[in-house]
Parts: structure tokens; C-alpha cells; sequence
């Protein structure tokens, strides 16, 4: 889309920030009573809440899999989280990415000490601002190890893209509406696997390498924030009186 | 060593070489290095390492006394939910009554609760409770709660030391099921101590000299004790 | 499935008989009730209900669009439930249930019905243009009570809400600037020069009447409960919810389940219903700042 904003001047982005900065991340864990591990994020202007539940036997009787458990992620927008007001009820874009965040958590959840079970993931966008789909990835991973889910890794998203010829990391809304190109990715950061990765835009060989990089870097300063709330929760237990 | 170290890990944390420990519960083993799995409390126990998680669903054993609550009744079966990631299946031939088919009904119904035993785990995780053991049978009056499976061998105690002193202090029947439900049954003064009792041991379950300061805490309101 | 062992139901059923209730509240004691607002800023309103462990989130979405051909001049409203999974193990992903219609539609007509939303201060052009104004509920914890939470956060929400009129283009919004000032000052005309004047001072709130609460009691064994939490409502025979407003006078009802109400205990209702109404309704005033 073109548009006659500047959207990377003298070194500095629209909002202020460097080429390779994030924008705020807050997060809190276990913040839901109902359900058994929550996580709500917020990450610059996106606010997401995130709910597990499970494992619990799959249902339908036919989704069962009689060697593993199912994650069955559900990225879901809220009418009111978008300038203007969005249909409830899941569309194309929403399930695709529930289709490639379940793919990402499917990964590193032992799904094999559950068999026939399922894990649901409800991934709730209560206000969006360009990168949702990593916001709720990193709020999911935080919520699975909440309800005590087996995992190899702690799964982050992170994305980087281009914005007048420059790469940059975490697109803000206007970057995301009037940029060049998007790339979203998730890692298992413990190994450095890809889980997720999707890119639409337009990137040279060397501009998707130096995207990618700082993808990945991003991904890891988002995983120090999201174990710093994980141990901060539970901190206090570990204390005593 | 007297004190262990109550440390919290989180998946993915490296604990130790394969060479020198075993993975107990609680971890995965990748290229000859013991990683946690879960968020929960680092214990060492002879060379096992094992990660005790801090909230979760009950993980079914073998021989393991649970409390179950009737989800439905069966022609020749009922379907139990257990607090784990599965319902368990009760058939007629594991109780101590004659069940005709399709009288299931009048023994237990939807929403009764029974004291069992777990008596079969298969490798789909089918799971299979049987109430043909001393002490197991259809529960009546009383109270139920609800902890964390996690906590319940602090709710127990090393030799049953702490279950001892709440059921001494507070002259209760108290039954403690590995799934995390528990059967108390007393007066109401009694009942409400051994309530309060039980959550201040759930919310100070990784301090040190916990079992001490309980029975100070009990000591204390008691009027008479045998 | 949610579960209440028969020995729960038991405890519930004996403390009832002793008028006493599990979390030690009176029979027609609330929870502690939260109430947040404006923290969905790309929301034109939104508002955020605690009761007790029961979470409701409410938002409000404006858009321009046409008036029902029966109301050329007046805006439209919607409102939407959703019972999303989140919020119980029971709710599925889906088509709305029928307890997420019912829960929408009760919570509609409590706020259409009683003509809180003077709609029509809604309009643009006659016949033409009018505010949709969308009210979309988030359930995001169950915990019991779902009714008043509900509406509690629709009107948090509404008494907060903007109208959007930066959306509008040029004339348009000279249009509606016009209509809103002859309705706020009661005027029958106004020139060119005062509107540019006044456009950038305008309370854009939605002129809103006096809200009725809603109050949601239930039934079990001759015991009537209010604000019941999830264990009582599960245990319950019938629901009964009185929306009340300033004056005492009854706005809506909605009687839930199939189990019955005696007349004697429906008047018992409706008079505690007055009394927590108004205790609700001054905090709800008191945090949308009025």
C-alpha cells in the first residue's frame, strides 16, 4: 500500500524507535480463575488474553489420536479490538492462524504423554495494533506452562520487516498497513527452531537474512520477559514464610 | 543433606548430564542432557532428578486411593471423573454389590462420590478404578475439597506426620486422595480447621518447618487432646 | 461437564436451610463487584465487570450506516454475546449456544426496552445516515451470574463511550455537530460559525436516560439466593433477573430454568432487587465519573 508518510526518517521510526527495538511488553500470568493456565500480554498497542484448557479427552470421539494429544489453538478477534468493528465469529484469517499457531505448539508440547486427549489454546484479541499473531503465540506459551503442560521448550514470536528500504524489527500499525514487507516468525529458543514462519511483502536474499536475524533476536528479548513473569509469579511461593 | 533446595525450573531448563543422574518425573532427556518440562519444584532423590509440577491435572498410577465423582451410569459400567486428563471407567464386577444390567442406577448415580483405587493404567491412558479394597465404598455426608495434586504429599507428610496431627487436633475423618480431592467429616469446628488447615499447607507448601509451625497453629485452638 | 458432587449439593443445600451460604454472604448479598472502563481504546466505549471471580469485558463500536426504514431518523443498536471457550471448560467454539442468545438478547432488552440510548440523538442525515452503535459481550471468566455482569458492563460501557465523529467526512460531520447542538441546547436553529466553533468542544458522549440495574437471584430447595456463584448456580431450579430502576419501578424480567417461582417469592425478589440496584447503581456511577 503507498502512501505519502514517512515512515523512517533520520534514523529514527514513527514512534520513536531504533531499527531494532521492541515495543512495550507487559506480562501477567494466571489471571483467569476458570480456566487452567492463563496468560494476559500486552505488546505495544495489542492486548491479548489467553486461556488453556486440558489436556481433556478429545471430542469429538473421531478426533481422537490414539498415540498423541491434539492442540487445538484458537486465535479469535473481538468485535471491538479493531477501528472498525469486526463480524464475531471466526474468518478466514483467523483460522489460518489458528491452523499455523497449533502447528507451532504442537511441536514442543509432549503430546505422546497424552493420548486421545486435546489441549485448547483460546487466544483472545481484545485490541490490535499490527503483530497479534506473534502477541498471541507468546501469550500461549506463557499460558501453557501456567496449567502445567508438558513442554520441550517455551515457544516466542517475534516479527521484523521492511519500511522504506529499511529492515526493521516489530512492525507498529501504520509500519504493518504502509511497509514493504512482514515476517513473522516463532522459535523454540532453547534450540533455535523455527516453528512458525510467514512472510508477504517484497525481500532480497540479503534483506531476508537481515530480517530474519533480527526476528530471531527479537524473539529471544521477548523470551527473557516471558520467563522473567513466569518465575515472578511464582517467586514468592518458592520463598516461604 | 538436611535442606534441600526448593528451587523452581521452568521447561526447558537444563538440570544435568545423563552420565551422572536419572530423569525422574518432570523431565525429557535430549542428546545425553536432563531438561524440565514442566514449571514446578527441583527435587533430587538418590540420583533422580524430578520436576514435582505446581498446578496440573492428576496423573494416574496404579494402586494410587483417589476420590471420583459419577459422571453417568452405564448399562454395566459408570464413567468416573477422576481430576485427571481422562474420566475412569468403574465396572460392575469392581464393586462390592450384585449389579443386575442395566441397574446401575440405583447404586450410584450422577454426582455421587466413592473413595477408590486405581487399578488399571493402559497405554492409551485408558483408565480403569475399583472399589474392591478395604476401605473404598460410596461416600455420604462430609465434605469435599479440592487441591492441587501436587500438594497432596505435603497434605500427607513424611510417614504421614502432617495428615496425623490434623486428624489428632481436630478429631476428623479425614481421607486424602491422591487425585487432589479430600473427604473430611466432623463437627463443624472441627471440618473448618482442618479446611483452613489444609489451604494454609497449599499456600505454604515450599517453606521450610511447615509441619512445626501447623502443629503450633493447631496446638493452639485445641481444648482437649488424647 | 461441569460437575457439583451430590455431597456439594448436600453442604449447599444445609447451609441454606440455616440461611447460610458457602463464602459466608447473606442471601441477598452480592460479591464484591469491579467495575473498569476505557481500557480498549480502539473501542469507542468499553468497560470491564468483575463479580466476584466472574469476568465480563464490553465494548462498544460505532459505525455509520441506515436507519430502519420505520425510523428514519433514528440510530440503530445491537448488542452480541459471545460465550467464548475461554472462559469455562463447558463453553465450545462455534455458533452461538442458545445460553449466549438468551444472555444477549436479555441484556438488549434491558437497555433498548428501557430507551437508555436516546436514539434518536443519533442521527446524520434523516432517512439516510444514522450511528449503529454495536455492543459486543466478552464473557472471559464464569464463575456465576453471567446476567448482571453482563449488563453491568453494556452500560459501564455505554455511559462511557464517544461517538466517533472524526470518522465522519467534512459535511457530514457539520451535519451532525448541528443536530447535537440544537439537541444539547435546546435550540431550533444554528448558524455555520457557531458549529465550526463548537466542534472541537463537544461532549460526544451518547445521551443516555437513567440505566435500570439488573439483579439475578436463583432458586433451590425454597432457598432464594442472590448473585448466585458457579456452584450455586449449578445446584439452582430456577433463575429469576429484575431489572429496577432510580424510582423502584421494575423495567425488565427474565424468570431462567425450569424449576418455579411462588408470587410471594417473586415480590421477595423484586424487593431486594430495589434495594441492591440502587447500592450497584451508585458505583456505577461512581466509576464512569459521574
Amino acid at each position: 500500500m503507498k502512501s505519502d508518510i514517512k515512515l523512517f526518517e533520520n534514523g529514527k521510526r514513527l514512534d520513536g524507535r531504533k531499527t531494532d527495538e521492541l515495543r512495550k511488553i507487559k506480562i501477567e500470568v494466571g489471571v483467569l480463575h476458570r480456566a487452567e493456565g492463563s496468560c494476559y500480554l500486552e505488546w505495544g498497542g495489542n492486548k491479548v488474553l489467553v486461556a488453556v484448557y486440558g489436556p481433556r479427552e478429545a471430542v469429538p470421539r473421531h478426533t481422537q489420536n490414539p498415540l498423541r494429544a491434539i492442540v487445538n489453538a484458537r486465535y479469535n478477534m473481538a468485535a471491538f479490538s479493531v477501528d472498525d468493528r469486526k463480524r464475531p465469529g471466526p474468518d478466514r484469517r483467523s483460522r489460518e492462524i489458528s491452523k499455523v499457531t497449533s502447528e507451532a505448539l504442537e511441536h514442543i508440547i509432549l503430546t505422546e504423554k497424552y493420548p486421545r486427549a486435546a489441549i485448547d489454546v483460546n487466544i483472545e484479541v481484545l485490541e490490535a495494533e499490527a503483530g497479534t499473531r506473534c502477541a498471541g503465540l507468546t501469550a500461549a506459551a506463557v499460558a501453557l506452562v501456567d496449567a502445567g503442560i508438558p513442554m520441550k521448550d517455551i515457544p516466542v514470536a517475534c516479527a521484523a520487516g521492511k519500511i522504506d528500504g529499511q529492515v526493521v524489527l516489530d512492525l507498529g500499525k501504520e509500519e504493518d498497513n504502509f511497509g514493504e514487507a512482514d515476517l513473522p516468525i516463532a522459535i523454540a529458543p532453547r534450540t533455535g527452531e523455527v516453528l512458525l514462519l510467514q512472510m508477504d511483502g517484497h525481500l532480497t536474499n540479503d534483506e531476508f537474512n537481515k530480517a530474519l536475524d533480527l526476528a530471531i533476536k527479537g524473539c529471544k528479548d521477548v523470551s527473557e520477559i516471558q520467563k522473567k513473569a513466569i518465575m515472578e509469579k511464582y517467586e514468592k511461593e518458592a520463598g516461604g514464610k | 543433606m538436611n535442606k534441600e533446595k526448593r528451587e523452581i525450573v521452568i521447561p526447558s531448563q537444563f538440570l544435568g548430564e545423563i552420565e551422572k543422574n536419572k530423569a525422574g518425573r518432570g523431565t525429557f532427556v535430549e542428546n545425553g542432557k536432563i531438561y524440565s518440562e514442566l514449571l514446578g519444584v527441583l527435587s533430587k532423590n538418590n540420583e533422580y532428578i524430578n520436576v514435582v509440577p505446581l498446578k496440573g491435572k492428576y496423573d494416574p498410577i496404579e494402586k494410587d486411593f483417589v476420590i471420583g465423582i459419577v459422571i453417568e451410569a452405564m448399562s454395566s459400567s459408570w464413567l468416573v471423573d477422576i481430576n485427571a486428563a481422562y474420566p475412569a471407567l468403574l465396572h460392575v464386577n469392581e464393586v462390592p454389590w450384585n449389579v443386575d444390567f442395566g441397574e446401575t442406577e440405583k447404586y450410584l448415580n450422577t454426582g455421587d462420590s466413592v473413595m477408590a483405587k486405581v487399578s488399571q493404567v493402559d497405554q492409551e491412558k485408558k483408565l480403569q478404578i475399583t472399589l474392591k479394597d478395604r476401605n473404598l465404598y460410596k461416600i455420604k455426608g462430609g465434605h469435599l475439597i479440592k487441591v492441587e495434586p501436587s500438594k497432596v504429599p505435603r497434605i500427607i507428610g513424611k510417614k504421614a506426620s502432617m495428615i496425623s496431627l490434623l486428624k489428632k487436633y481436630t478429631k476428623c475423618r479425614i481421607f486424602v486422595g491422591q487425585n487432589g480431592r479430600i473427604w473430611i467429616d466432623g463437627d463443624e469446628e472441627g471440618v473448618k480447621k482442618v479446611i483452613d488447615t489444609i489451604r494454609t499447607i497449599e499456600k505454604e507448601s515450599l517453606s521450610y518447618g511447615l509441619t512445626n509451625r501447623i502443629e503450633e497453629l493447631l496446638k493452639k485452638d485445641a481444648k482437649d487432646v488424647h | 461437564m461441569s460437575l457439583t458432587s451430590s455431597i456439594k449439593r448436600d453442604f449447599l443445600e444445609k447451609l441454606a436451610k440455616e440461611n447460610k451460604r458457602a463464602d459466608g454472604r447473606k442471601f441477598d448479598e452480592f460479591r464484591d463487584i469491579e467495575i473498569e472502563v476505557g481500557l480498549i481504546s480502539k473501542a469507542e466505549g468499553s468497560a470491564k465487570v468483575k463479580i466476584g471471580n466472574t469476568q465480563v469485558l464490553a465494548g462498544i463500536k460505532m459505525d455509520v450506516g441506515e436507519p430502519y426504514p420505520d425510523t428514519p431518523d433514528s440510530g440503530v443498536m445491537t448488542t452480541a454475546a459471545e460465550l467464548i471457550p475461554m472462559a469455562s471448560p463447558d463453553f465450545e467454539a462455534g455458533p452461538p449456544r442458545e445460553d449466549a442468545i438468551e444472555l444477549a438478547r436479555v441484556v438488549d432488552r434491558g437497555i433498548r426496552e428501557s430507551e437508555i440510548i436516546e436514539v434518536d440523538k443519533l442521527c446524520i442525515e434523516p432517512e439516510k445516515k444514522v450511528w449503529i452503535v454495536f455492543i459486543d459481550i466478552h464473557i472471559l471468566d464464569y464463575d456465576g451470574n453471567l446476567f448482571d455482569a453482563a449488563s453491568l458492563a453494556a452500560l459501564a460501557a455505554l455511559m462511557t463511550a464517544e461517538i466517533p465523529i472524526d470518522r465522519l467526512d467534512e459535511e457530514d460531520r457539520a451535519k451532525f455537530v448541528k443536530n447535537r447542538l440544537i439537541e444539547t441546547y435546546a435550540i431550533p436553529g444554528i448558524d455555520e460559525a457557531i458549529i465550526k466553533q463548537e466542534d472541537s468542544k463537544l461532549d460526544l458522549k451518547l445521551f443516555l436516560k437513567e440505566p435500570p440495574v439488573s439483579c439475578t437471584s436463583i432458586k433451590f430447595n425454597d432457598a432464594i439466593i442472590m448473585d448466585p456463584s458457579l456452584d450455586e448456580e449449578l445446584i439452582a431450579e430456577a433463575r429469576l433477573t429484575v431489572a429496577t430502576d432510580t424510582k423502584g419501578n421494575i423495567r425488565a424480567m427474565q424468570k431462567g430454568l425450569n424449576g418455579s417461582f411462588t408470587v410471594e417469592e417473586i415480590k421477595k425478589v423484586i424487593k431486594a432487587s430495589v434495594d441492591n440496584g440502587k447500592k450497584i447503581r451508585e458505583q456505577l456511577y461512581k466509576s464512569v465519573g459521574k
